[in-house]
């Protein structure tokens, strides 16, 4: 095993463990089969359209619109949920109390329930006769039908990411740390703001990130919610399946494109950030 | 008398008695109205018009279909996962090579793609005007609107699941077990189903748990390839979308309470598998 300067570095380490060929072979047959050559079929599609085609199909309006209520909504929930997710992990790191385990439980709901389901759920309870929804009509506010609706329903499946991602880096932290700044005197005010707060930001950032990605694609918990009216309520996802059923497949593929493009550019964004958070927590989770 | 205390860990340094209270106080009040009342609503619409009403609407054809529709994509696509996160994870984490940690972004790839944008390349790819498009039709295949498409975009959204809970835990565990049974005159095959296997059966059992919960759920690929042809390519959330739009609310929420009660299983054996086997998920517990 010992490497002499003139030996090659191979490109695999040798092993005893034999079936590395025929996993290896088979694993990345089914990766290009089922992942890569189709995601890569979108941006040929996209490419033979040509630059002016593609960005005059993105300058329509109604697409425009589209474009911005998800990227919009999408950064509204998860801007909230990067306020109150702190809360819940907080609450369910440093506190006991009875059915803490309920309740952490029910923190994955949204990654559980279908889309489809949660959707149908949302606008039930907002719809103006709703649970929710009643009591907001009589102050005025109208969710359903209307941007702020496609904003909580992005804001319900965000939350999970932001608690999950902050629970276990909370957990690995050294009380000694809040100790120590206690005794020299900080209030607890003090301890959270200037302690806690700098050594999670690239965690909380890092989950405002993840939620961010889930949201600007989400389809099934908003159509129902949001009533889909063109140029208001309308969400980009909506609209590739609208161009669909037209048989537009340039419009469809040209969406399609730039939200590809962004979801990569966030994989590439929570990458950096996961660096950053593991060197200011040491957490190598 | 301590209904709400911090660990004695961190007894020094807690916030005051009145401050916890407040914040257990938002948090549960947040938690209810955001997530418990959705769950609680569908239920109540469900059984509005009386458990007959409810059997009734779960039992006509289409619905019958489309129960029968999705457990038949579940199993395929599951399956199908579960060979290629055995076969990923063994191959990435028993072995050392270069490149290791970009293949297992592209295998985490699916998770960052819109459902939508996930069905919408298998339409470009074997759709009427996609790149296969003709040459299917010459065969008179067809895969787009029809099981076929369905099967492939569950697949795909639920690519990650058994790979990703597998492969961190296979890299804790290392290779000695297996070097040790290959030492003692065991084949390869009797090695990984063995040692391998039973080493990671709780993690794959995880992994698998995920895996069906969103093949049964998933809407907005299956939407694009499915073509919503009832009795035969409606599978049960688009029934769901169906049903609704028709303003047929009742039966909506009967086929969604069936699925509403999958996800409310999925947790509960989600959650007893963290707490009995937490040492053997904690490496893997992302999400």
């Amino acid at each position: 095993m010992s490497l002499t300067e003139h030996q090659r570095r191979p490109w695999r380490t040798p092993s005893v463990l034999p079936g590395f060929g025929v996993t290896f072979g088979f694993s990345m047959f089914w990766l290009g089969l089922i992942v890569l050559i189709p995601l890569a079929g979108i941006f040929t599609w996209a490419a033979s359209l040509g630059f002016s085609d593609f960005f005059s199909i993105l300058a329509d309006p109604r697409i425009l619109e589209a474009l911005k209520l998800s990227f919009g909504g999408a950064l509204i929930g998860a801007f909230v949920n990067t306020l109150v997710g702190p809360v819940v992990a907080w609450v369910l790191v440093r506190y006991e109390f009875y059915g803490r385990g309920i309740v952490d439980a029910v923190i994955d709901l949204p990654f559980a329930l279908p889309t489809a389901v949660a959707g149908l759920a949302l606008a039930a309870l907002y719809a103006p006769n709703g649970w929710l929804g009643a009591p907001l009509a009589d102050a005025g506010i109208k969710v359903i039908f209307t941007p702020l609706g496609v904003i909580i329903a992005l804001t319900f499946i965000g939350l999970p990411f932001v608690v999950r991602t902050l629970q276990p880096v909370l957990a690995d932290l050294e009380p000694e740390i809040e100790e120590a700044a206690a005794t020299l005197g900080a209030t607890r005010w003090q301890t959270i703001r200037k302690i806690l707060l700098p050594a999670l930001l690239p965690t909380l950032l890092t989950g405002f990130a993840l939620a961010f990605a889930r949201a600007v694609g989400e389809y099934g918990s908003v159509i129902f919610i949001a009533g889909n009216l063109p140029y208001k309520s309308e969400i980009a996802p909506l609209l590739i399946i609208i161009k669909l059923e037209e048989f537009n497949y340039p419009a469809a593929t040209a969406i399609a494109a730039i939200m590809l493009v962004m979801s990569f550019l966030i994989l590439l964004i929570v990458n950096l950030l996961q660096g950053w958070a593991r060197r200011s927590t040491g957490y190598a989770g | 008398m301590q209904f709400i205390s911090t660990s004695p860990r961190l007894a020094n340094v807690s916030e005051p008695l009145t401050v916890r209270f407040l914040l257990l106080g938002l948090t549960l009040v947040y938690l209810l109205a955001m997530l418990v009342l959705p769950l609680g609503v569908i239920f109540v619409e469900a059984f509005r018009k009386g458990y007959e009403t409810y059997a009734a609407s779960l039992l006509t054809d289409d619905s019958i279909a489309a129960i029968q529709l999705t457990l038949l994509v579940t199993a395929i696509a599951v399956p199908a996962n579960i060979i290629f996160g055995l076969a990923a994870s063994w191959s990435i984490a028993k072995y050392q090579f270069k490149g290791k940690s970009f293949l297992i972004t592209l295998i985490d790839l699916p998770f960052s793609v819109s459902p939508v944008v996930a069905g919408l390349i298998y339409v470009l790819m074997f759709g009427a005007q996609g790149y296969l498009g003709p040459y299917l039709q010459a065969h008179h295949i067809q895969i787009i609107f029809a099981v076929p498409g369905v099967v492939l975009a569950t697949i795909f959204l639920t690519f990650p699941f058994v790979a990703r809970q597998l492969i961190p835990l296979m890299q804790a565990q290392g290779n000695d077990d297996e070097e040790a049974a290959l030492s003692l005159g065991a084949g390869g095959l009797r090695t990984f189903f063995s040692v391998t296997l039973p080493n990671v059966r709780w993690a794959l059992l995880y992994g698998v748990l995920l895996c069906n919960a969103r093949a049964m759920g998933e809407f907005g690929a299956v939407s694009i390839v499915s073509g919503h042809i009832r009795g035969k390519t409606n599978t049960m959330p688009l029934h769901v979308e169906i049903l609704y739009n028709e303003y047929n609310f009742v039966a909506a929420f009967a086929v969604a309470s069936l699925l509403a009660f999958l996800a409310l299983v999925t947790l509960c054996l989600k959650t007893a598998l963290e707490w009995r086997y937490s040492g053997e998920l904690a490496v893997s517990r992302g999400h």
